[in-house]
């Protein structure tokens, strides 16, 4: 892991108000060089409140916070010259063409006019959409100009990219070829930090990644780490008739870990289909049945007692 | 086409934070890129309605006003639509200032939110406000200019002092349109705002500030409304230059007046912006 000296992004006790509410209460983090950091959290964690302060555009309520080595307060322009910043909600400019769209923005990090052309040109490549380049932004589908607000975060280069719910509202497809797009910006050193909903979004991009709940980090490490320390390395799914109790005292006997909710019933233990077999053996009768890998899904329904909403 | 290998890791030159003014610059570039693609749908503003005001007024209100025989007395001599052109300018500056100044800033907040766009970049949320200011100011230049070309052969343009009135229409049009962009970021429910805004303070403000009569002809009691308007202050100095009549100590209240508002207005945009976007 990479020491706290070379981190580029490193917060103590980070806090944000706003009026009443506390978006985000005390957290800690270190992002090093290279890395791929996510955010995990359900609606309303904080997770944008924690990216819009790193992305010097949201004045933190306490603690300290380094981007890049320096204090967003005094070198806001300076941080944000040198990240690229994907928000949750688009704000491309929808009466612009796609190609306008990146040529704009470059403009503001001090490009020369033939560099953000050039670079306009190879970021349309990357992002699959050289064949729109003259088309107004406006009746793009969602999924297009989602990949267009990416590409338009690489416009300046960033050695930090903020990647705000990147792919929600995506079909499979479109969320897949952006993973492969960030893949390769982690092998060309581009540090990420990105936030989710999503379990398998989270495990298959990032290196190390914090929970949140209520503005606060209730769990921190790798994906694989998180499994092990919050979780069983599988998982039974029983569903049982609506009108039925389920027969919760008896499984009990049989797991580490039960949890009850609305539809099914998720048994946490080493082997699943050993779990399975026993529960055969007394008698009880699922109406299906499902064995898995343990997944951080579960981890965060261990921690936070809710299951995460997408 | 210039392609580059984007699975290399190649040395990149890392961009520079940018000058105040460039970033200013920049911001009016920005709305420039967009104009040169939407111009056609500012036509209406700055030729069809001026022409039509033209038509009504210059010729038709014209005679009206003559028929008490009060004309030139109040004119100086001039033909009215001498007398009337620079006013008509300025107002013509003011609805520009207006229409610019509300709809299009609550886009950039709410719609388009491209001054989040903009404010993730090197640039500020103050540089964005005095940057799509400073825009505006350069459309009611243009604007302004297309409308001297259209009064020329109305009879409207005596001489070069036109061009003072040009420039005095486009501060007052600043002026105005500087508290106008700081209200439009405050504002939430922004059609009932800007129809108050355009009923009960635009048109009242076009129809008694001198514009199509002087002043002097309103009762005692109505003058003061007029004098505290932005667009009088405009209208004299923009007359005053294009008659040759400007006189040093009004004139220079007149500049006063819409400096500051001016300045103040800034003030407030760089303000609110900054409220609005750094939460
Ligand atoms: N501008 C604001 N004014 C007041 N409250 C806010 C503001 N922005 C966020 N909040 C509140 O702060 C808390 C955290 O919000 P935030 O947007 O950071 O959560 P999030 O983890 O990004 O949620 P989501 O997954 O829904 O995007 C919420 O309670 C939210 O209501
Ligand atoms: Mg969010």
């Amino acid at each position: 892991m990479p020491g706290v000296s070379d981190g580029l992004v490193q917060a103590r006790g980070l806090r944000k108000d706003s009026g009443d509410v506390h978006a985000v209460r005390g957290i800690d983090v270190d992002v090093g060089r290279g890395e791929v950091f996510g955010f995990l959290g359900p609606n309303g964690a904080g997770k944008s409140s924690a990216m819009r302060m790193i992305a010097c555009v949201s004045p933190r309520s306490g603690g300290t916070l380094q981007v890049l080595g320096m204090d967003p307060y005094v070198d806001g322009p300076k941080i944000r010259a040198r990240i690229g910043v994907v928000p949750q909600l688009d704000n491309l400019d929808a009466e612009l063409t796609v190609r306008q769209n990146l040529e704009v923005y470059g403009r503001y990090f001090g490009m020369s006019r033939a560099a953000v052309r050039a670079k306009a040109t190879e970021l349309l490549a990357f992002a699959q959409l050289t064949d729109r380049e003259g088309d107004e932004v406006e009746p793009l589908s969602g999924g297009m100009k989602r990949r267009l607000s990416i590409v338009r975060s690489l416009v300046n280069d960033p050695e930090l990219l903020l990647l705000d719910e990147p792919t929600t509202g995506l079909d499979p497809q479109a969320r897949h070829l952006l993973w492969d797009r960030l893949y390769r910006l982690k092998r060309q050193g581009v540090t990420q930090l990105i936030t989710t909903h999503y379990m398998d979004e989270a495990e298959q991009l990032c290196d190390r990644l914090v929970v949140m709940d209520g503005g606060l980090i209730v769990a921190e490490g790798s994906p694989a780490e998180l499994i092990g320390r919050y979780s069983t390395r599988e998982v039974v799914e029983l569903r049982f008739p609506l009108d039925d109790a389920p027969p919760v005292a008896e499984l009990e006997q049989l797991v580490e870990r039960l949890e009850v909710l609305p539809d099914r019933l998720l048994l946490y233990a080493a082997d699943g289909e050993a779990v399975l077999a026993a529960a055969h053996q007394i008698g009880i009768r699922p109406l299906s049945s499902l064995v898995r890998r343990s997944t951080l899904e579960d981890v965060f329904l261990r921690l936070t007692g809710r299951r995460l909403v997408d | 086409m210039t392609t580059v290998d984007t699975t290399a890791t190649a040395p990149v030159v890392r961009s520079p934070a940018v000058s105040s003014w460039r970033a200013v610059l920049l911001v009016m570039e920005h709305f420039w890129t967009w104009y040169r693609r939407n111009w056609r749908a500012t036509i209406v503003g700055s030729v069809v309605e001026p022409l039509l005001f033209l038509v009504a007024f210059g010729l038709g209100f014209a005679v009206l006003v003559n028929n008490g025989g009060r004309l030139a007395e109040l004119t100086g001599g001039l033909p009215y639509i001498v007398w009337l052109a620079p006013a008509l300018l300025t107002m013509n500056t003011l609805q520009i200032a207006t229409f610019e100044s509300s709809y299009p800033v609550v886009s950039g907040f709410k719609w388009q939110r491209i001054y989040w766009a903009i404010t993730a970049t090197p640039v500020t949320a103050a540089q964005a406000g005095v940057g799509h200011l400073s825009w505006i100011a350069v459309r009611m230049l243009t604007s302004g200019v297309v409308y001297v070309a259209i009064l020329v052969p109305f009879g409207g343009v005596r001489d070069g002092g036109i061009v003072v009135s040009l420039l005095a229409a486009t501060l007052c049009g600043a002026a105005f349109a500087a508290p106008v962009m700081a209200f439009a970021t405050v504002v939430r429910k922004e059609g009932p705002a800007f129809g108050a805004l355009f009923r009960f303070v635009l048109i009242p403000m076009t129809l008694f500030s001198g514009t199509f009569f002087p002043v002097d002809a309103l009762p005692v009691w109505v003058r003061p409304l007029a004098w505290a308007t932005p667009l009088w202050h405009g209208t004299e100095l923009a007359r005053g230059a294009a008659l040759g009549s400007l006189q040093l100590w009004p004139s220079v209240g007149h500049l006063a007046y819409l400096v500051v508002l001016l300045v103040v207005g800034m003030l407030l945009v760089q303000r609110q912006f900054r409220a609005r976007l750094y939460r």
